[in-house]
């Protein structure tokens, strides 16, 4: 098992030179839906480009070009995990090279939305299949015999009927290698049952876990080039600003010092500027940041505080009626003729990435010619960007991919490595920008935050009319430009077998804009969104005096719905509820996987209110790794506990405030309540587990606090020690 | 800048450094070791987490001058073969995710394994609140320092 990185095209004359190689990959001439599957030399020969390939040499090796970066969610070993299954080989044979980031060769390769496995996995076991038949004929035809007779395990074909059933007649796939590249792949074999199989669906170890534990996986910033310098950069603090005029010479006075130059990165439709200064060594560098004195330019944009954004985002749902995402029946009718409608507002904050691992990026210009290294989740985006920015030729961009320390939607901007290649090409020298922990935590772009205004009308126990208008930044509005156009990020998080039994329904976006970036965070808007639907159904079971568990049962008629709910309350002891125990629930809908969470809470003797138990139940359909699917749970539930109750980022006077973790705290071991999870067992369509636990937590605990105290929480971040 | 000499995993690195540069950049730019990371530059992480004469230390906010005469361990020197108990039940229970703060994670782990050879909660509590893990992987750090524990004392038995 390694961890590489080299081109195909190096790799193809690697293996040149050791003899034939077996080969197979895919392309999308279209859609995922239509995926080709060829051999890499008759993709030479048309020039297609492939997503990714199987490549088996004479020796048996067995490697795997994946087309994803990882970050932690487990792709490194889902991907091999899903091919192996259907070639049949032993995982600990599979080795892993991460693709180049190039857009025209890969498709794209932006690791986000929890995609990789939901969109891909059919592909994926096809690919494995199709090889494998393909050396299970090269086999039948060296042996002159039919392939049916033949059987694929553990990197051999085996022949049964021509040995004693202990020891078969067998050929390794190295051996199988020549005579199966001459072949054409097939269309008519079987793929596995899941009952059949033997990987998927087990709870595997991690293949690179252990480059994790002795300080071996290389991060971004811990990627080396011969003649290397350091940059840091001291960026306007205002997220739009530029730079007026600066003073160095207290920089030039640190030794190491080589460069201090004025740079700029894109910040979506505008440039953030800032000065950068080039050392021998990090820590040279960021001191030489430090010593800088310079004069911003602010002008241009506003300078908002936190509190005045929420004021305006108040007015805008008291006096704005905003745009139909989905309107049905005659909510709005309704809802003004009631005189016991529940008319309420929440409120969501705007929250940073955080990344363990803060922004870096390492890159190399030399005449026309672009080499970026950088824990990236988007490099053909990087690639596409800084080509038409920098007028660089495609062609001459390489993105290698590094381990991600973190990602979460941060690292899919192209704002750290445009600025690091600006830099490199101004000095002429390959050079790693590292961010300070200051720089990451106050510069975005950021999750943001959004405000939710939720009417509903109750008649004979159940939802007559539902009326739910948000007013937040959405980042769909930026990166389309269509800001007068809505998009299901409004939707995001609501389960949609809603829609057929909330007849008089709307749905409404409240176009609003701020000069703060924001970007994809950790479940997009679903984790904003999440709160407000679910905090309302909550208030609306409430009103109508009905469990909620059994108020969300009486709109749902989805049998898949039906079969989490039940098992939520089996899991729970729902129905057990002692004194001085509180319960919540929320279930929400995201990547096309839904998750419903059960949240215990009760008081402590010093009035803070104590997380007793936390239970999950997800239902994402076909999956490939449970215990991947477990530890993105716990991990989603941690981040979602900070979301709620401990951090968001502040800003007054256009600055995010909190630099560093001694103020935007995060959770830590001490503050993570019991965690129970249940996948839920069919072979529906794959949906994806990195994000979906996320969104339900923070209404499922808001909700059990109401259980127990009658308090509503409609604002977020809250403090559990003093509800 | 002064020539120093740090004692790092046991072997001796000759180098010239400002004596108030952080341990951290001397491990990683100066020496080339880069398992132990940079978090928050302020002791408010534990992603850099290094022995220093035996204690877990924050090397974002120790002098390398302060390292001189003693000896350092980094994650590449707590064991030979990625085998120290915490290393294999970090292993065994797939703890990392991004696996960004690990280094330190298992490096303040090793101490309290040293020194409590049946960790109580409590004691992981102390030991490890230092320590952040954005992918919230704190419920398997938990586990896996109880197996660490026990796999030490089957360690100790053996040998």
């Amino acid at each position: 098992m390694n961890n590489k990185q080299v081109s195909r095209r190096d790799f193809l004359k690697a293996s040149a030179v050791s003899g034939a190689v077996f080969s197979l990959g895919f392309y999308l001439p279209g859609s995922a839906n239509n995926a080709e599957i060829i051999s890499v030399a008759e993709a030479e020969n048309y020039g297609i480009e492939l997503n990714a390939w199987i490549h088996i040499e004479t020796s048996g090796k067995v490697t795997i070009f994946s087309h994803r970066s990882e970050m932690g969610q487990g792709v490194y070993q889902a991907i091999p995990q899903i091919i192996a299954e259907e070639l049949e080989v032993n995982l600990a044979d599979i080795h892993v090279v991460f693709a180049k980031g190039n857009l025209k060769r890969y498709g794209s390769q932006n690791t986000g939305g929890s995609s990789t496995i939901r969109e891909f996995y059919k592909i994926l076991l096809n690919l494995g299949a199709s090889a494998r038949e393909m050396l299970l004929q090269a086999a039948a035809g060296s042996w002159g015999v039919s392939k049916s007779e033949c059987y694929a395990q553990g990197g051999y074909v085996f022949h049964k009927p021509s040995g004693r059933i202990e020891s078969p007649k067998r050929l390794h796939y190295g051996q199988l290698v020549e005579a199966a590249s001459k072949l054409t792949p097939p269309k008519d074999y079987v793929l596995k049952k899941r009952s059949e199989y033997k990987l998927v669906g087990k709870p595997l170890l991690r293949l690179d876990t252990p480059f994790k534990t002795n300080g071996t996986a290389v991060f971004g910033m811990d990627k080396v080039l011969p003649g290397m310098l350091y940059a840091a950069v001291e960026r306007n603090p205002r997220l739009r600003g530029k730079v007026k005029s600066f003073d160095d010479s207290q920089t030039w006075k640190i030794p190491g010092i080589k460069h201090v130059i004025k740079v700029k990165m894109v910040v979506f439709d505008t440039y953030r500027e800032g000065i950068a200064v080039v050392a021998d060594s990090t820590w040279a560098a960021m001191q030489g940041k430090k010593a800088l004195k310079i004069e911003w330019d602010d002008s241009g944009f506003e300078h908002l505080n936190s509190e005045e954004i929420y004021k305006r985002q108040n007015l805008a749902l008291q006096t704005q009626e905003g745009l139909s995402f989905k309107s049905q029946g005659e909510a709005s009718e309704i809802i003004s003729a009631s005189a016991n409608k529940i008319d309420v507002v929440y409120e969501t904050p705007y929250q940073y990435h955080g990344c363990m691992e803060p922004m870096n990026c390492t890159a190399y210009y030399q005449e026309d010619k672009l080499e970026i290294w950088g824990p990236t989740q988007n490099p053909d985006m990087v690639q596409e960007y800084i080509s038409k920015d920098m007028n660089i030729a495609k062609e001459k961009i390489i993105v290698n991919l590094t381990f991600l320390g973190g990602g979460f939607g941060r690292k899919s901007f192209m704002d750290y490595p445009h600025e690091a290649a600006v830099i490199s090409r101004q000095i002429k020298a390959p050079v790693q920008v590292v961010w300070t922990r200051e720089d990451d935590a106050t510069q975005g772009p950021f999750r943001p935050g959004i405000s939710y205004r939720c009417e509903g009308v109750i008649k004979d126990g159940k939802i007559d009319a539902f009326k739910y208008r948000m007013a937040g930044q959405n980042n769909m509005h930026w990166l389309t430009g269509k800001k007068d156009a809505v998009n299901g990020s409004t939707s995001e998080g609501f389960l949609k077998p809603y829609y057929e039994t909330i007849k008089n329904l709307s749905i409404r976006d409240v176009p609003f804009a701020t000069p703060i970036p924001t970007m994809w965070w950790r479940s997009v808007y679903a984790s904003t969104n999440g709160f407000a639907f679910e905090s309302f159904m909550d208030e609306l079971a409430a009103d109508a005096g009905r469990d909620p568990l059994d108020f969300r049962r009486a709109h749902l008629n989805d049998e898949r719905l039906h079969l989490l709910i039940d098992k939520m309350e089996n899991v729970s002891g729902w129905k057990d509820k002692k004194k001085g125990e509180g319960y919540g629930t929320a279930i929400t809908e995201c990547f096309s996987t839904t998750v419903g969470e059960v949240v215990k809470v009760s008081r402590q003797a010093d009035g803070s209110i104590k997380i007793d138990q936390v239970w999950v139940v997800m239902d994402c359909g076909w999956y490939v790794n449970p215990d991947t699917i477990r530890a993105q749970i716990e991990g989603s539930i941690v981040m979602g506990l900070g979301a709620a109750t401990m951090h968001e980022v502040r800003f007054i006077d256009g600055k995010a405030v909190d630099t560093n973790f001694s103020t935007y705290q995060m959770p830590r071991i001490t503050d993570i309540p019991p965690i129970q999870i249940h996948i839920m067992e069919n072979d529906e369509v794959a949906g994806g587990v990195g994000e979906p636990a996320l969104p339900p937590f923070a209404p499922a605990l808001t909700n059990a606090i109401f259980d127990l105290t009658g308090k509503r929480i409609r604002k977020l971040p809250f403090s559990l020690a003093s509800v | 800048m002064t020539k120093m000499t740090l004692k790092i995993n046991g072997s001796d690195h000759t180098l010239e450094a400002d004596p108030n540069m952080p341990l951290l950049w001397a491990i990683r730019d100066l020496v080339g070791l880069k398992g132990t990371k940079y978090g928050c530059g302020v002791a408010q992480c534990g992603a850099c987490v290094v022995h220093l004469d035996g204690d877990a230390i924050r090397s974002c906010v120790t002098k390398v001058s302060r390292a001189e005469g003693k000896q350092v361990v980094t994650i590449e020197g707590l064991s030979k073969n990625n085998d120290h108990p915490a290393q294999l039940a970090w292993q065994q229970l797939d703890v990392p995710q991004y696996g960004y703060c690990h280094s330190g994670q298992i490096m303040s782990a090793a101490v309290l394994l040293r020194e409590k050879a049946d960790p109580t909660n409590q004691d992981i509590d102390d030991a490890m609140a230092g320590n952040i893990c954005r992918c919230g992987t704190y419920l398997r750090i938990r586990k896996a320092i109880v197996l660490a524990a026990e796999l030490q004392k089957k360690t100790v038995k053996q040998g």
